[in-house]
C-alpha cells in the first residue's frame, strides 16, 4: 500500500492523530497485566508484516510530520544534536546504516545509487535529493549524522564503546522522555541511566550492559519502554518542561480519553561497522487512551498495569498525580476478564467488555 | 572537622576519596578553601612529595593559605578565584607528563572543574586523586536557561540567570561540572516550599 503522511502537529492544537491502521500496528509494551523493568531484549530481525517490528527503520504516517517537529525544536535549540569530536566515523556509519535499510526496505520512498564514494540519496517524501561524497563532510549541508537523523524517525543515541563500557558520545535527541542529550552527553551507561529508580537494585543495567556490549554487526536488537504524556507532545524535553509541565495538570474526567498518552519507545541497538559504535535509535509512538481501549485487551490490561505500578515507577514516569483520574477512566473499559499473553491485541479470540 | 560525609546517592553523583601520596616526579595540587587542609594532612605522611609539587589554590574567605605557603611546595600559586586560576592550571596541564600525579581537595565545584580541565588535558578522571573539603555547597545548571550557579547551598534555589526556582538533582555532568537544576514549580506555579538548607 502506499503511505498516505499525516498532516498534522505535535504542539499548539495538537493535530496530531492515529488512522486505524497506525491504532492496529501500535507497539502495546505490556505482554501481561504487570509490569516490572526486565532486560527484555530480542532480536531485531524482523517482525509480523505490517507491524512496527518487520522494517528495520519503520517509517510510519507520522513521518513528514514529525520531521518538521524535529526541524522546529532544532531551530529553537542546536543543541539537542552534538557529537563530541572522536564520533565523526560513527555518523557516517549511521548514515549508510539508515540509506541502505531505507532504500531496500521502502524502495518507492527513498533510492540510494552508489558508485564508489560518490553517492546520490532521494528522500521522496521530504523531497530532498543530495548528491555528496561518502565520508566527506564538506559535500552535505549538515554533518552526516545530524543530515540523516533529520530524515529519520525517533530519536538517535550513538554511544562510543570502551572500556567495557558504552558512552554517549552522540545523538540526536528531540523526541525524549525528559532527558537532556546536552547534560548526559559524555556518560557511561550507568551514569545516564543513574536517575531511573529501582533497575540498577535490581542488577538489570549490568545485564542490559552486558547484552549490549556484545551486540555484533548484523545482528540488531529491539526492546519497548514507555512511559505516559498529556497531550501528543514529543518534544517532552526537560529543557522546556517549564513550558510543558503545566499540561499535566489540564486532564478533566470529559478530556482524559482524547488528551492522555500512552507513549512508548521502541528501542533498537545496532553495531556499526567501522567505528564500532553501537547506535540506539529511539522511536517513539503516541497513542491516546481512547485509541487503546478499543482493543478490549488493551483497556482490561492497561487498567491493570496502571493500577498496580509501584509508586517509584509512577512518580518517574510523572504521572503519580494523575493517576486516580487515569484509574477512574480505564477502570470502565475492565470487566475483570482474564487476558491472554503477549502483546497482541488478539481481537479474534478476546471476549467484548461485559458491561 | 570540615569534612562531610555524603549520603550514598546515585551512579551519576561524584564519590570522594582521602587524598594519598602516590610515586610520581611531578604533582599537580589544586584546592580551594578548606582543601588546604587535605593538603597539610598529606605533607604530614608524605612531606618528600608536597616538596616537589605545583599548588594552586584559591582561599576563598579561608585563612589556610600561610600555613600551606609554609609546606615549601616548588610552585607556589594563591588566586582570588577559580576563572583566575584557570588559565595557569590549562598551562601546568599542557606541560606536564602523562605520569603527572593530580591531588584535587575543597568543594565540589572546584574538584568538577578541575578535573574537567585535566579530562580536556587528556588525564583518565578514574586516575585522578579527589578529596572533599568544606562547604557541601553545589555548583548548578540550570536545565532550561542552561546558566551555571555556583555556590549553591540551598535547596530549591533560585537560578541566579532566569530566575526559575529549581530543584536540586543529584544528576550531575563530569563535562558541565555541574548538578542539574529542574524547575521545581512548573505544574504548580507559584508553589515553592521552603528553601532548606542542603543535607538538612
Amino acid at each position: 500500500m502506499t503511505l498516505q503522511f499525516n498532516n498534522e502537529t505535535f504542539r499548539d492544537d495538537y493535530s496530531f492523530h492515529n488512522s486505524q491502521r497506525a491504532i492496529d500496528r501500535f507497539p502495546f509494551p505490556f505482554h501481561e497485566d504487570s509490569y516490572m523493568y526486565a532486560v527484555n531484549m530480542e532480536q531485531h530481525q524482523g517482525g509480523p508484516a505490517d507491524s512496527v517490528y518487520e522494517k528495520r527503520f519503520d517509517v510510519d504516517e507520522h513521518y513528514v510530520a514529525e520531521m518538521a517537529d524535529r526541524a522546529k525544536v532544532l531551530d529553537d535549540d542546536p543543541l539537542r544534536c552534538q557529537s563530541l569530536p572522536h564520533m565523526a566515523l560513527a555518523g557516517w556509519d549511521l548514515l549508510e546504516l539508515i540509506m541502505v535499510s531505507k532504500s531496500e526496505d521502502y524502495p518507492d520512498l527513498f533510492e540510494l545509487h552508489r558508485e564508489g564514494h560518490k553517492w546520490h540519496w532521494i528522500n521522496k517524501p521530504l523531497g530532498i535529493e543530495d548528491h555528496f561524497t561518502f565520508m566527506d563532510d564538506t559535500t552535505l549541508p549538515y554533518a552526516p549524522m545530524e543530515y540523516i537523523t533529520r530524515q529519520t524517525q525517533g530519536d538517535f543515541c550513538v554511544l562510543d564503546q570502551r572500556k567495557d563500557n558504552l558512552w554517549m558520545d552522540a545523538g540526536m535527541v528531540t523526541t525524549q522522555a525528559d532527558w537532556s542529550l546536552d547534560f548526559d552527553i559524555g556518560m557511561n551507561f550507568f551514569e545516564w541511566h543513574a536517575p531511573v529508580p529501582l533497575a540498577h537494585e535490581k542488577g538489570i543495567f549490568k545485564r542490559a550492559l552486558k547484552f549490549l556490549l556484545n551486540i555484533r554487526q548484523g545482528a540488531p536488537a529491539r526492546r519497548l519502554n514507555w512511559t505516559m504524556t498529556v497531550n501528543p507532545l514529543l518534544d517532552t524535553s526537560p529543557e522546556n518542561y517549564h513550558k510543558w509541565g503545566i499540561q499535566k495538570t489540564t486532564l478533566t474526567p470529559e478530556n482524559i480519553g482524547a488528551k492522555q498518552h500512552l507513549r512508548v519507545e521502541l528501542q533498537t541497538f545496532f553495531r556499526l561497522p567501522r567505528s564500532n559504535a553501537l547506535v540506539f535509535p529511539i522511536r517513539c509512538y503516541l497513542m491516546s487512551f481512547q485509541d487503546i481501549v478499543t482493543k478490549p485487551k488493551w483497556g482490561r490490561r492497561l487498567n491493570r498495569v496502571v493500577r498496580d505500578l509501584p509508586e517509584e515507577l509512577a512518580t518517574y514516569k510523572g504521572f503519580i498525580e494523575n493517576r486516580p483520574m487515569m484509574l477512574e477512566y480505564l477502570s470502565q473499559f475492565d470487566d475483570g476478564l482474564p487476558t491472554s499473553f503477549g502483546v497482541w491485541p488478539d481481537e479474534d479470540i478476546t471476549p467484548l467488555l461485559q458491561r | 572537622m570540615s569534612t562531610f560525609q555524603f549520603p550514598p546517592s546515585i551512579r551519576s553523583r561524584p564519590v570522594y576519596g582521602i587524598l594519598e601520596p602516590r610515586p610520581g616526579k611531578v604533582h599537580l595540587m589544586i584546592a580551594d578553601a578548606e582543601g588546604a587542609a587535605a593538603f597539610i594532612d598529606l605533607a604530614f605522611r608524605a612531606p618528600e612529595l608536597v616538596a616537589k609539587a605545583h599548588v594552586i589554590y584559591i582561599p576563598k574567605s579561608t585563612d589556610f593559605a600561610a600555613a600551606l605557603h609554609a609546606l615549601n611546595p616548588a610552585q607556589y600559586y594563591e588566586g582570588p578565584s577559580y576563572s583566575a586560576a584557570v588559565s595557569r592550571i590549562k598551562r601546568v596541564l599542557s606541560d606536564a607528563s602523562m605520569d603527572l600525579q593530580i591531588y584535587l581537595a575543597g568543594t565540589e565545584g572546584l574538584i568538577g572543574q578541575a578535573l574537567n580541565e585535566a579530562m580536556q588535558a587528556g588525564y583518565d578522571y578514574t586516575a585522578i586523586q579527589t578529596e572533599h573539603r568544606g562547604s557541601v555547597a553545589r555548583r548548578m545548571q540550570c536545565v532550561h536557561c542552561k546558566g551555571i550557579t555556583e555556590d549553591v547551598t540551598t535547596d530549591p534555589f533560585q537560578c541566579s540567570h532566569c530566575g526559575l526556582n529549581l530543584f536540586v538533582r543529584d544528576h550531575y555532568s563530569r563535562r558541565l561540572a555541574a548538578f542539574q537544576g529542574v524547575c521545581i514549580d512548573a505544574e504548580k506555579p507559584g508553589s515553592v516550599p521552603p528553601f532548606k538548607e542542603l543535607y538538612s
